[in-house]
């Protein structure tokens, strides 16, 4: 039997829903007849209740009786004066968390299981003037993703006031025998190979193919494999599982690769990236440091906090999904994250996110590729999936930013961070070290499998009912996983597991995987991993990326408490497997072998990529440049553009201060909206220390050159830090490539000037970090985006994001941003040169020319230790990083935040090259920082920086106001705070 | 040496503030112990051996269907005699911002006509979403709340999606203040309440922010009491600007002090 109970306020005036959906309309959608939108929320019940339960269960659970009103079996408008509604329900198999909810509500009330589940949908009703065009229109471009949701749309005409909308139950049914197929691959020619690798999404190369045949080939692997009952070709369990193994994804076939540079005529050999520069940087700072823990091992890096604590830090990117789905993407791309500090070591508790968006620019008014959905409408699905995923699960989003391009029009980026503490020693032993021997349990955990996130690339091509799970995208459930690392802390704690790791990419196959080569092997009976639904196949099972899930290693005999507390907690937990030292990735299915892969093999019987890469410098002609008159109108501009402009909007709606240790907060200042460099945060409520957290990212100087823009975001991300009272000593970085893809072929012709793009970066990045003896300690690289629609394809801009992890000794030294007091000395450290290639006021007046800035990060270094010195002493007010728009724009910043007016003297400014005023205000060059001093400290201030470059500039006056004085002496802007202010606020004041 | 109070800081099921808000009864001089839900419901833990139930902030059950419902209906369905009977020793109950929530759906706030129906509700904020911001409130002066007893003003965080105080009725409204039972206001800078955004973030009807039963033992609050112990914490204090007098670590001492004098 199916019910359902409609839910709707009694005061259409409250309903908040209704007037967001009211204003997009307008906005977005430039529908201006609609007059006002009732919303609904339907529940609909697939279980046997009578009609006294469902009034207890809409009185109990459903209906908020203060506020709201509800029906059960009719729906809740009868009256036909609206034009359309439209109801928007999930499609079969997508993860409905308020569905979930509800059933567990219903069975705490009525005190009995429900036989099926609950299901949400959400109805619109539209009253005024509008065709059913736009009634479509609404339903596809606003209110639903046909991808993950239905929707119907009925007109007030045709309402039945006795039935409503037609009851849709989207319960997933496959009509599909599970099988283990055998993959006819020795046989096969290398086109067929390669046609196979495309029907199968399966991503193998001809010298992948190669090596696979090669080992399936050989006498001893089929005499073992006959043992098994397995024939001599692979299964399609083992196929798979050996294709997610070697995918770029795992395997970073890129950055391992064989590369042949070549700059100028010069060829050089590099023989993987990743082991020359980054790993090569770290393994040298490593040597002088001793707080580095754990490196580019584990599903995060793991440093020392202080003697009792380590810090695991993690950024991931989340971009095909949330090209897709805005808001399921992200939100599985910040709880994704968190998982990877779930399963660092034995297992850490969330501190922080981070997190930071490319986007195309919202007010985007050019024609939108086929497939690519309007750039406003990803910022707001992905700013919610964050503000959902970091919100219910408790952890405060304490620093970001957006930048915006159009080359992100096809892919945006999506970056999500988290960091967390762990104990450095858990039961006597270090938290770092997982431990898996032979005869321990493999225990997966949480969420149960479906068809979710398998091959996504191939759902589109798939025969669709009305039945077929939606794959494509997946949308995460906060509140399973929070329950699931409650319990998992506490299993901690309690010494229950010996070992975790995440169930990401690659499900039970990576995750197993992984810990399997601790033991030398495991056992997989792939029956018994819990279902969603029935149909699966057994390599579906395998590979599935179904969220929520962690895979444990436990000791039998403690496997009874272990499975004991988590029943105690809700969260389901099974005993999949055991793991073995036969040196064998074995897999089960109803007791027949699936799969009977060699370890050695399947985790290093890759063949290495061999790839060139050319270097060539762009030459372009000087264009002409104007100065402007006006150079007030220029920073007002340059205050409204997207990259520089306020994102509270952002911001605010994400909590930033749960877990009581906040600190310095993404907002500071007078009336706490001022941009902060980084976030401080007290990880440990009775501690005194904090970490500090930033990022760096300047996508816009890979135009010139990606060395510079490397080191520009390196240099970025940690200036932020040290103006935020970080110990420049003691700052770990993290490493985030997202590229579009560098290897040559033929959709690739320019791959091999991509591709040196990345070994400029890669250059830099070991430059940066051995010279501000900052070690990377984790990263990720995304190398494939790019987006095609109608033969065109769309690029994104090779981008390089840097996320610092700095430690302050006691947090109440932090510094901000804001100017404190009138009459404190304004000093300008570091040099400006006329380095506006690529800048924010370059872009503004549309000149794709000029140099990017240098970093000399040496000279940076010095200064920043410097500078900490002073903050220590107390003598330093604030400190604000000059980079996008320049010294202009980080004057006014920190002005208008402190609400103290600035004078300052350009011709005071240590510079560089081409004299004008309008590059002494804008020029982007790094390593620079505009500080406050206290009164009186100026000659203890100038004292301690004497060895770096640095100048007096100006001071902070009583007057509201920020004025500049120009090279020829004469006053060049005299600007109102407030207005500046007003500039900066109004753009993404949404 | 002074016996310590003893608290239960509820845990389980999306609530995630139960760190901080053990940490900041423990800064009061109590004893604090986080306990998870189930743990009372399957009887391991009961709340006999506590003088305090905290239910802190968080999103139980993602705030799906509305926030605090399906929390709380664990608490009623499951649990509702033994809260009964701890509620009439004259124990005490704080609930935060979440757990407020779950405090007024059940009905356990404000209970203003001792029937335990929901009175009032915490609908989504009149903004229409969520925010993270520092607030004003003032203790309302006949309160008769034992947890704001001579706060003046303090200054917190508001960090929520649905905060908005509204009452049944005109009826609820009168009897709360005729009871004592609003504790909390917003307030603006210069201490009149607060009805407009920002100051009121959230568009509460007469700036209520917290509220108390009829005995003064049972509050509620959206504000975060535990995210301002720290002078740190304040978002002005490289500023010079914070102050002892304002934070929210006097709502947790004012628990203590009354249990030691009462409970102890």
């Amino acid at each position: 039997m199916v019910s359902r109970i409609e839910v709707g306020l009694k005061d259409a005036s409250l309903d908040g829903r209704g007037i967001r959906v009211l204003k997009q309309l307008r906005e977005d959608l430039k529908i201006t007849s609609v007059s006002s939108v009732y919303t609904v929320s339907a529940y609909t019940i697939d279980g046997e209740l009578n009609e006294a339960e469902l009034k207890n269960l809409s009185e109990n659970v459903f209906c908020d009786s203060v506020v709201e009103r509800y029906t059960c079996g009719e729906p809740l408008l009868k009256d036909k004066s609206f034009t359309f509604a439209i109801e928007i329900g999930f499609r079969p198999g997508v993860t409905d968390n308020v569905g979930t909810t509800s059933k567990e509500a219903i069975e705490d009330v009525l005190k009995r299981k429900l036989k099926g589940s609950a299901y949400t949908s959400t109805q619109y009703y539209f009253y005024g003037k509008i065709s059913e065009g736009e009634a479509k229109e609404i339903a596809e471009k606003l209110l639903s993703n046909p991808l993950i949701e239905r929707s119907t749309i009925i007109s007030g005409e045709k309402w039945d006031s006795k039935k409503g909308f037609p009851l849709a139950v989207p319960k997933v049914m496959l009509k599909h025998e599970p099988k283990v197929e055998e993959v006819k691959i020795l046989e096969k020619t290398q086109s067929e190979l390669g046609k196979l690798s495309v029907e199968r999404c399966l991503a193998l190369s001809n010298e992948e193919w190669n090596a696979i045949k090669g080992h399936f080939g050989k006498e001893d692997i089929q005499n073992e494999r006959k043992q098994h009952t397995l024939s001599k070709n692979p299964t399609d369990v083992e196929i798979e599982c050996i294709a997610q193994t070697w995918s770029e994804h795992c395997k970073h076939k890129i950055f391992n690769a064989k590369i042949t540079y070549e700059e100028n005529g010069k060829k050089e050999e590099i023989n993987s990236l990743f082991d020359t520069y980054i790993r090569a940087s770290t393994e040298e700072i490593g040597k002088k440091v001793d707080w580095l823990v754990s490196v580019f091992s584990d599903n995060a890096g793991i440093i020392k906090f202080n003697k009792d604590c380590n810090v695991a830090f993690k950024v991931e990117t989340h971009n095909a999904p949330s090209a897709l789905d805005p808001y399921g993407g992200a939100l599985t791309g910040i709880v994704g994250v968190n998982r990877d500090v779930l399963g660092a070591g034995m297992g850490a508790r969330f501190i922080f996110n981070t997190d930071v968006f490319c986007f195309a620019p919202p007010n985007f008014a050019g024609e939108l590729p086929k497939g690519v959905l309007h750039p406003k409408r990803i910022f707001e699905g992905v700013r919610r999936g964050v503000e959902h995923g970091g919100n219910k699960t408790g952890v405060p989003t304490v620093n970001g930013c957006i930048v915006f391009d159009e080359r992100y029009l096809g892919r945006p980026l999506v970056y999500c961070g988290t960091g967390g503490t762990i104990p450095a020693k858990i039961n006597g032993k270090p938290s770092e070290k997982k431990e898996v021997k032979e005869g321990y349990l493999a225990v997966m955990v949480g969420g149960r499998i479906g068809k979710d996130g398998i091959h996504g690339a191939t759902f589109s091509s798939m025969q669709m009912d009305e039945h077929s799970p939606a794959t494509a995208v997946q949308i995460g459930d906060p509140i399973t996983q929070r329950k699931m690392y409650d319990f998992l802390l506490e299993a901690r704690d309690a010494g229950l597991y010996s070992a975790i790791t995440d169930n990401g990419a690659g499900g039970l196959s990576s995750s197993l995987g992984e810990m399997a080569q601790l033991s030398g092997g495991c056992e997989i009976d792939l029956e018994k991993a819990p279902l969603k639904y029935p149909g699966l196949d057994p390599w579906e099972i395998l590979l599935s990326e179904a969220q929520e899930r962690m895979s444990v290693a436990v000791e039998p005999e403690k496997s009874g408490a272990f499975l004991k507390l988590a029943k105690e907690r809700s969260v389901e937990a099974t005993v999949v497997g055991k793991f073995t030292s036969s040196g064998f990735f074995h897999v089960k299915y109803d007791g027949k072998t699936a799969a009977f892969l060699n370890m050695e093999f399947l985790h290093n019987g890759l063949p290495q990529m061999k790839l060139e890469a050319k270097w060539g410098e762009r030459s372009e002609k000087e264009p002409k440049l104007t100065q402007p008159t006006n150079l007030e109108s220029e920073l007002l501009s340059l205050l409204s553009s997207y990259d520089i402009c306020s994102k509270e909007y952002v911001v605010r709606q994400y909590d930033h201060e749960v877990g009581g240790g906040s600190c310095v907060k993404p907002l500071s200042g007078a009336q706490n909206d001022g941009p902060s460099d980084a976030g401080v945060v007290r990880p440990i409520l009775s501690s005194q220390e904090g970490l500090v957290i930033s990022n760096g990212i300047c996508p816009r100087y890979s135009d010139f050159d990606t060395y510079d823009m490397a080191s520009c975001a390196f240099d970025e991300a940690v200036r932020n830090a040290v103006c935020t009272g970080a110990d420049p000593s003691r700052i770990a970085i993290l490493d985030n490539f997202c590229w579009p893809d560098p290897v040559k072929g033929e959709k690739t012709p320019d791959g091999e000037y991509k591709l040196a793009q990345l070994v400029r970066a890669c250059k830099a990045l070991y430059d940066c970090s051995l010279a501000y003896s900052v070690p990377c300690i984790s990263g990720k690289d995304s190398m494939k985006n790019d987006f095609w629609s109608g033969g065109k394809k769309i690029s994104i801009l090779p981008t390089l994001l840097f996320s610092a992890l700095g430690y302050i000794a006691d947090v109440s030294k932090a510094v901000t941003i804001d100017f404190k007091g009138e009459g404190e000395s304004i000093y300008l450290l570091g040099m400006t040169r006329d380095e506006l290639g690529g800048s924010e006021y370059f872009s503004l007046r549309k000149i794709e020319w000029g140099k990017a800035p240098k970093v000399n990060a040496r000279e940076f270094a010095l200064a920043y230790a410097k500078l900490h010195e002073a903050m220590q002493k107390g003598i330093i007010s604030s400190a604000h990083d000059c980079s996008d728009g320049g010294l202009a724009v980080a004057a006014a910043e920190s002005a208008f935040a402190g609400e103290i007016g600035a004078q300052i003297d350009l011709r005071k400014l240590p510079y560089e090259g081409e004299k004008r005023n309008d590059f002494l205000l804008f020029s982007e060059s790094a390593g620079r920082i505009i500080i406050s001093v206290k009164k009186g400290k100026e000659a203890e201030f100038e004292e301690i920086m004497r060895e770096s470059s640095f100048a007096k500039i100006g001071k902070t006056t009583n007057k509201e106001k920020l004025i500049i004085t120009g090279i020829e002496g004469k006053e060049i802007l005299n600007a109102e705070l407030g207005k500046l202010k007003e500039a900066w606020k109004k753009t993404l004041d949404w | 040496m002074e016996k310590k109070p003893k608290i239960a800081v509820l845990a389980g099921f999306g609530i995630n503030c139960e760190i901080e808000t053990k940490y900041a009864f423990e800064l009061a001089g109590a004893q604090a112990r986080i306990v998870h839900l189930a743990d009372l419901l399957s009887k391991k833990d009961s709340l006999s051996n506590y003088h305090c139930m905290a239910i802190p902030g968080g999103f139980s059950f993602g705030d799906d269907i509305s926030s605090g419902r399906a929390y709380g209906n664990k608490l009623k369905y499951s649990l509702w005699d033994e809260m009964q009977g701890f509620i009439r020793q004259g124990k005490l109950i704080i609930g935060i911002c979440n757990g407020f929530q779950i405090l007024v759906k059940v009905g356990l706030l404000p209970n203003t006509g001792g029937k335990y129906a929901q009175e009032a509700t915490l609908y989504a904020n009149a903004s229409g979403k969520f925010g993270d911001r520092w607030v004003c409130l003032k203790e309302e002066e006949k309160s008769k709340c034992i947890f704001t007893k001579g706060i003046s003003k303090i200054y917190l965080p508001v960090r929520h999606g649905e905060g908005r105080f509204m009452a049944r009725d005109g009826e609820v409204m009168r009897r709360l203040e005729e009871n004592g039972q609003i504790a909390l206001r917003y307030c603006s800078q210069s201490g009149e309440i607060a009805t407009e955004y920002p100051a009121n973030p959230n568009g509460s009807q007469e700036g209520i922010a917290g509220v108390c039963d009829r005995t003064g033992k049972v509050f509620g609050l959206m504000p975060h009491p535990e995210c301002h112990i720290f002078p740190e914490n304040h978002p002005r204090f490289a500023r010079g600007e914070s102050a002892e007098s304002q934070m929210g670590i006097h709502i947790f001492r004012n628990a203590v002090k009354h249990i030691q004098k009462e409970l102890l």
